[in-house]
């Protein structure tokens, strides 16, 4: 019977809803201070972007190693727009998210044709193309230093605070999950596993591969383009290093940590990703020697990522 | 044209370095399949070691051969301790792997070195030559010639040496290897050893001309990366040309349009070699079985 329950809020997909607005309302009655509604909100975040990148990389089997571009496409907007163009906060967030669809749409067809370590290396270079300008174009940006982003109002109500944005976030993240967790059970989601399997195999069956691929990497430019608002508007300040490399590694290695096919497993890999650091920061100088060990101990005990890794253990049975 | 010269040879310089990087990546991903993004870390521990070995009063050539070694060993212990336990990871895995590693190795030279830009006498004086009208560091002759002697050893490694030849049949095809005898464990740790011994290299050589300091290695193994499927993954002839293209339109660009953008050029080249050949300029298209 516990069993059963498990395996409810692991494989169904009300199940992990339920699962994720639980912990979204449970964590803050263990939280002593407002840091933590600050951290959390930040996994909250990076969720989003992650369970898009999941999608895409877990789903489909395309590997993104610039997907903290569109973070930055949305990080900007919301940082430029409002303040030079008067355009309000939550349009500014919209419009980003349309010029990363429309990017994504435009980049994705040939890059999606690529494969394995090309398509590795084309997504990397159009994610550094990005930051590049990013960086450069400091009379619009404020260049590598970054720029400030101004509070959001809404109808006179000043969004600040890390317990107003952990729920706003939260929130958030759920409906990304909702969304994702839906697509995946369409025939969108049915056609994305098929080509994981075999793309060849998926084209004789009939599934047009290339407007398969081509929807779910615009649908994860889009989650990734939101995560990079929020970001902004959360904490007032901005910079290129959020559309960098680094942060795309930081993208997939969410994705791999918390288990490939697996929404539960991005909000995971979110955490460990974000608290991380945190954890360490106390060690200062070692912090990077101590993640980078980490990192490398996670993915060798743990290959298959740890939400699936643990149902195989629970469950018995491959994940 | 003395002009033109100027930015074909700076090109050249760091696109021999992207090119023993790019030829570091080939031979780790020949031999196991991994992408190993520690391979500039390898380039960083190079430079770095042999400015701290001088600085702890080492003469020169000890130093030199100090770090390659220390750099070597660091090869050989990644594939032991990170590598060799994940076997059998899919290739997601192993990257990030590779970057657990190389963000590691990065915060171990932060905290056994330090976080300031260094750098190395020049071999032949600081003098620059009058090349055509251009001027050019002899550093920048001793780069290009080093990188042109450490691709005709690993070509002769390669075609005339037993151990060669065992090396090339693991990458053809790992169970034949293994069935005909070839203890194909030894072989991928070798991979992993002499790429960090040509990264080493790469970066003592060129340490001189572009500094060196701790994270030098990120941008490295990127333009390396980039470069080595730029000529076709797999291909080590391929790896040295899309290095030097990589060099050479980093330095053209740099040079006629405009300095802040010079890593653009190179990635847009990329992207713009691969929508017309998917499989870089040298590699062969893998046909999918179903």
């Amino acid at each position: 019977m516990g069993g059963r329950i498990l395996e409810f809020f692991a494989d169904n997909r009300f199940g992990t809803l339920l699962l994720l607005a639980a912990l979204v309302v449970l964590l803050p009655l263990f939280f002593p201070s407002s840091f933590y509604y600050r951290v959390a909100a930040i996994v909250w975040i990076f969720s989003i972007a992650a369970i898009g990148l999941n999608l895409l990389m877990g789903y489909a089997g395309q590997v993104s190693l610039g997907h903290a571009g569109f973070i930055g496409i949305g990080a900007y907007a919301v940082a430029v727009l409002p303040s030079r163009f008067g355009v309000h906060a939550l349009v500014a967030l919209l419009l980003g998210a349309i010029v990363s669809a429309v990017l994504a749409a435009l980049v994705g067809r040939p890059i999606l044709r690529l494969k394995g370590h090309y398509l590795a290396v084309a997504t990397l270079g159009f994610g550094i193309l990005i930051a590049m300008v990013l960086t450069n174009e400091a009379w619009l940006t404020g260049g590598p230093d970054g720029i400030r982003v101004a509070r959001m109002t809404i109808i006179g109500w000043s969004v600040r605070g890390s317990d107003t944005w952990y729920w706003i976030s939260g929130a958030t993240m759920i409906l990304s999950a909702f969304i994702a967790l839906n697509l995946v059970d369409s025939p969108l989601g049915r056609a994305l596993r098929a080509i994981h399997d075999s793309e060849v195999a998926a084209k004789v069956v009939g599934i047009d591969v290339p407007q398969a691929k081509l929807t779910v990497f615009v649908i994860s430019a889009v989650y990734a383009s939101i995560t990079g608002s929020y970001l902004a508007l959360f904490d007032g300040h901005i910079t290129p290093d959020s559309a960098g490399f680094l942060r795309s590694v930081e993208l997939v290695t969410m994705v791999v940590i918390g288990g490939m096919g697996s929404i539960f497993g991005s909000v995971i890999g979110a955490s460990v990703i974000v608290v991380l650091p945190q954890a360490f920061a106390v060690l200062a100088d070692y912090k990077h020697v101590m993640i980078g060990a980490f990192i490398i101990i996670f993915m060798i005990a743990l290959p298959a990522g740890i939400v699936p890794t643990l149902r195989a253990k629970l469950f018995g049975r491959a994940p | 044209m003395s002009e033109f010269l100027q930015f074909a040879f700076s090109g050249l310089t760091v696109g021999a370095v992207y090119a023993l990087v790019a030829l570091g990546f080939t031979l780790i991903y020949n031999a196991s399949d991994v992408v190993n993004f520690a391979q500039g870390e390898f380039v960083m521990l190079g430079g770095m070691g042999t400015v701290f070995l001088l600085a702890m009063g080492v003469p020169l050539p000890v130093a030199v051969i100090g770090a390659i070694g220390v750099t070597t060993l660091v090869g050989l212990g990644l594939y032991l301790f990170a590598i060799e336990p994940a076997r059998g990871a899919s290739a997601v895995t192993l990257i990030i792997i590779t970057i657990g590693a190389s963000i590691f190795l990065r915060g171990v030279a932060s905290i056994i070195f330090d976080k300031r830009f260094h750098s190395l006498p020049h071999w032949f004086g600081p003098a620059p030559l009058s090349i055509g009208g251009a001027s050019v560091l002899p550093q920048s002759l001793v780069v290009l010639a080093g990188a042109a002697i450490l691709v005709v050893l690993l070509w002769a490694f390669f075609e005339r040496t037993m151990f060669g030849k065992a090396v090339l049949a693991t990458s053809a095809n790992r169970l034949a290897a293994k069935l005909s005898g070839i203890n194909t464990g030894f072989v991928v740790g070798f991979s992993f050893a002499i790429s960090a011994t040509i990264g080493a290299i790469a970066g003592i050589l060129v340490t001189p001309i572009t500094l060196t300091s701790y994270d030098v290695g990120t941008l490295l193994a990127l333009k390396g990366f980039a470069a080595a499927m730029l000529g076709g993954m797999g291909n080590p002839l391929g790896a040295v040309i899309g290095g030097l293209v990589v060099g050479l339109v980093e330095g053209f660009g740099a040079g006629y349009l405009s300095s802040q953008y010079k890593d653009a050029f190179a990635f847009i080249v990329i992207l713009v070699v691969l929508f017309a050949m998917p499989n870089g300029l040298f590699g062969r298209s893998k046909i999918e079985r179903v």
